[in-house]
This record gives structure tokens, C-alpha cells and sequence, in this order.
């Protein structure tokens, strides 16, 4: 009974799985069927383009979507927030505890809900207050919706620029943030924490459960991520291919190009307050790049998007108190808009 | 049985806490349900990725809101 339950699994999984990478290969050749020959519409129109545009980008993001989900959904099961606590608090890692937060912070998924707890966690179990920041900065700047977004719309090299910045800024972050001394500046229940840190059970639990048993849950979780944003998604491509068949070409060069000084600040400073999810944002900055605004204005535009939100900013105030919220936030709003100049001289 | 529903009062706490409520009543569980949102009873599960799901004191979901299904699983065992 249970290893014929496996067993479909397994079947299932070596269907599935090739044929949404062949689906993924041969998307193109697809949708201009259904748009061209099916509907009937015409493939140098307007509408033509923006229809063809919108169903290749939705089924493409989706699908990207989907994989990297699970993917980052079998790498949290190996590597739960718990163990890397553990293994935070019991290494001597030399200064590197900032990379292995700020990285586990990029692949762990990413919820506004447990930000609390993982910040108290942290604070508990004696870490730092540098290294938690490192964690806390990467932990929604770069996140499964985020990765799938650009791989989608703007190719592997971009993302990569994305995350390896990212995470780096995270670092630097985390470790400017700790040299500061800022831990009076925690709210008082915090700081009675902060003296009085458990060590004594620092004994990560592995739970033994088979791989086979885990995959299910995995991918329910990858498509409960999906299900989560598809509708941003759709927004986001929509409201992409509307502007991409009609808004014409270099129409933003001459507000936000490279040479205007302040671009990559106004773009920043005009982020910040903005909260939209990467699913929806990402298919309008592409239409942004195509049509003249610099890769490194919009890279700084969307880090500022996702990085910062003011709803995280609220939720934090339950452990930190409006001086250190702002100078965290303050912090991380300097280092995103040096990164986009930065961009702005080597892309 | 006891059941715990640890989690701050995010949409995903209030989801399990519902879900498992259902599950609970449907299947005539003997269980009290009770919710933890005190952060601090919350560490003490050595919990960090809300929500969870504790039955008789021991973590068994956490950091994700499970099926129905998969909770009733986790209650037959008890």
C-alpha cells in the first residue's frame, strides 16, 4: 500500500516534470498557435502583440514559479531557520556568520509573519544583532516570487546580479547595522531577553521522515506559493503587455536615463513606501528597461519594492522601537541606491 | 487530546486554527484547542516559522498551514 503510493508518486513526478520543461522549451512555437492561428489575430497589430505577449509571459512565469518553489521548499527541509540558529550559535565562523544568514535568508521562503518570531528566535538563542539584520535584509529582498520574476523577464545573468548583490547587501547591511551598537535601541521586553539567552537546548531535531514522504508536501507548498500570487501575476503581466504594445519607444529615457544624476535616488526614494509584491511589480519594470530606463535603476527600483515595505516596518515596531526601524531602513535605502549606480556604470 | 495552535495572528494562524477546528469536530476528536500568541510561549516550542501545530506538547507541523487531511493523519496518532 505505501510503496504503491511511492511508487505513483515517483511516476507522477517523471511525467510531470519533463513536461513542463518541454512545455517551458516549446512555449513560444505554442502560444503563437493559440494567438495567431486560433484566434486569428494578427501577429504585427497591437493587440496581437500584447495578447501573444501576455499568455507566453503568465505560463512561463508560472511554471518557473512552481520549480523554484519546490526547489527552495526541499533545500528548507534540509536546512530549517532552527538549524541554521543552531549552527549560528555553535560555530565560531570567523565574520562568515553574516554570509550564512544572509544567504539562508534568501532561500528560506519568505513571510511577513514569521518575521517576529524569527527576530526573537534569533535574539534568544544569542545571536548577534548584526547577523539577525543580515538574515532579516535578504529574507524578503530575495525570495522564490522575486528569483522566478527575473529569471522570467530578465534572464539568468540579471538574476544573478540580483541575488549575488542581494545577498551582499545583506552582509554589508547586517555587519554595518552590528558595528553601531544599536541594541539599545530594542524595545525593553527584548532587551530583558537579550540578557537572559537560552543556549541549553541547542540541539537542532532532525525529523526522520523519508524524502518520498516529504515531496508531496513540498510541492503542495510550491503550489500554494503559485496559487498565492497568481493573480498578482496576471495584473502584473497584463498591465505589462497593455503598456508594452502602446507606450512608444524611449519614452522614459529622457526622465530616467543614466546620465540624470538623481534617477537611481528618486527611483528608490519613490519605492520605498510602495508595497507591491515582486509577482506584480516585475513584468511593469520590464516594460520600464525596453522602453529606456537603465537595468540599474530598475534593479534599485524593485531591491527598494521588495526590500522595504512600510507593513513590515509596522510589525517590527512590536521589537524594535521607530529610531532603529528607521536607521535599519535608512540604511539599507543608502546601500540600494549606491548598488544601482553601481549597476548603472557595469551593466 | 491537547491541542496547541501557536502563531502571532497572521491569516495563516487564524487558517490553521479554522482548518483544525473543522478537522477536530468532523471527525469527533477528543481534543481542547487552545491558541498560543504570546511570542515568548511561542520560543519555548523552539518554533521560529509560524504557524505550528503542537499536539500533547510535541511540534508536529510548523512554518506552513497543512491540509485537512494531513492534519487528520497527525490526530489519529494520538
Amino acid at each position: 500500500m505505501l510503496i504503491q503510493k511511492h511508487t505513483k508518486l515517483l511516476v507522477s513526478i517523471a511525467v510531470v516534470l519533463p513536461a513542463l520543461v518541454l512545455l517551458y522549451i516549446y512555449l513560444q512555437p505554442l502560444v503563437n498557435l493559440l494567438t495567431y492561428d486560433l484566434f486569428g489575430l494578427k501577429p504585427d497589430s497591437h493587440l496581437g502583440a500584447s495578447i501573444n505577449f501576455f499568455f507566453y509571459d503568465t505560463v512561463k512565469i508560472l511554471i518557473l514559479l512552481f520549480l523554484i518553489s519546490s526547489l527552495m521548499g526541499v533545500v528548507n527541509v534540509y536546512f530549517p531557520v532552527e538549524r541554521l540558529r543552531v549552527f549560528l550559535t555553535t560555530k565560531k565562523l570567523y565574520g562568515l556568520q553574516y554570509f550564512f544568514a544572509s544567504f539562508f535568508g534568501a532561500v528560506t521562503p519568505f513571510c511577513s509573519c514569521s518575521s517576529i518570531p524569527l527576530f526573537i528566535g534569533f535574539v534568544n538563542g544569542g545571536i548577534p544583532l548584526g547577523v539577525t539584520f543580515a538574515f532579516l535584509i535578504t529574507s524578503p529582498l530575495v525570495n522564490e516570487v522575486a528569483v522566478a520574476m527575473f529569471l522570467g523577464f530578465f534572464g539568468v545573468k540579471a538574476t544573478l546580479v540580483y541575488a549575488v548583490s542581494g545577498i551582499a547587501l545583506g552582509m554589508v547591511g547586517g555587519f554595518v547595522l552590528g558595528k553601531l551598537k544599536l541594541d539599545r535601541y530594542l524595545s525593553d521586553w527584548v532587551k530583558a531577553i537579550q540578557t537572559n539567552t537560552e543556549r541549553a537546548d541547542e540541539q537542532w531535531e532532525a525529523e526522520h521522515t523519508p524524502f518520498v514522504d516529504r515531496l508531496p508536501i513540498i510541492i503542495t507548498e510550491g503550489w500554494n506559493i503559485v496559487k498565492k500570487v497568481l493573480l498578482y501575476v496576471i495584473i502584473g503581466i497584463a498591465i505589462g503587455a497593455a503598456m508594452h504594445g502602446y507606450v512608444p519607444e524611449n519614452f522614459f529615457t529622457q526622465y530616467l536615463s543614466s546620465d540624470k544624476w538623481y534617477a537611481v535616488p528618486m527611483a528608490v526614494i519613490l519605492a520605498v513606501p510602495m508595497y507591491a509584491n515582486a509577482a506584480g511589480i516585475v513584468p511593469v519594470i520590464q516594460v520600464f528597461v525596453a522602453k529606456g530606463v537603465p537595468m540599474g535603476t530598475a534593479l534599485a527600483f524593485m531591491m527598494a519594492v521588495v526590500g522595504l515595505s512600510l507593513p513590515e516596518a509596522t510589525l517590527l515596531k512590536k521589537v524594535m522601537t521607530w529610531k532603529l526601524i528607521g536607521i535599519f531602513f535608512g540604511t539599507i535605502t543608502v546601500f540600494i541606491i549606491v548598488l544601482g549606480y553601481l549597476f548603472n556604470l557595469i551593466l | 487530546m491537547e491541542i496547541k495552535i501557536l502563531g502571532t495572528g497572521c491569516p495563516k494562524c487564524k487558517n490553521l486554527e479554522k482548518i483544525t477546528r473543522e478537522v477536530v469536530e468532523q471527525n469527533g476528536f477528543e481534543a481542547t484547542i487552545t491558541k498560543v500568541d504570546d511570542i515568548m510561549d511561542i520560543m519555548k516550542y523552539n518554533v521560529m516559522a509560524t504557524p505550528a501545530l503542537v499536539v500533547n506538547e510535541k511540534v508536529e507541523i510548523k512554518g506552513r498551514v497543512p491540509s485537512a487531511d494531513e492534519i487528520k493523519q497527525v490526530l489519529s496518532k494520538y
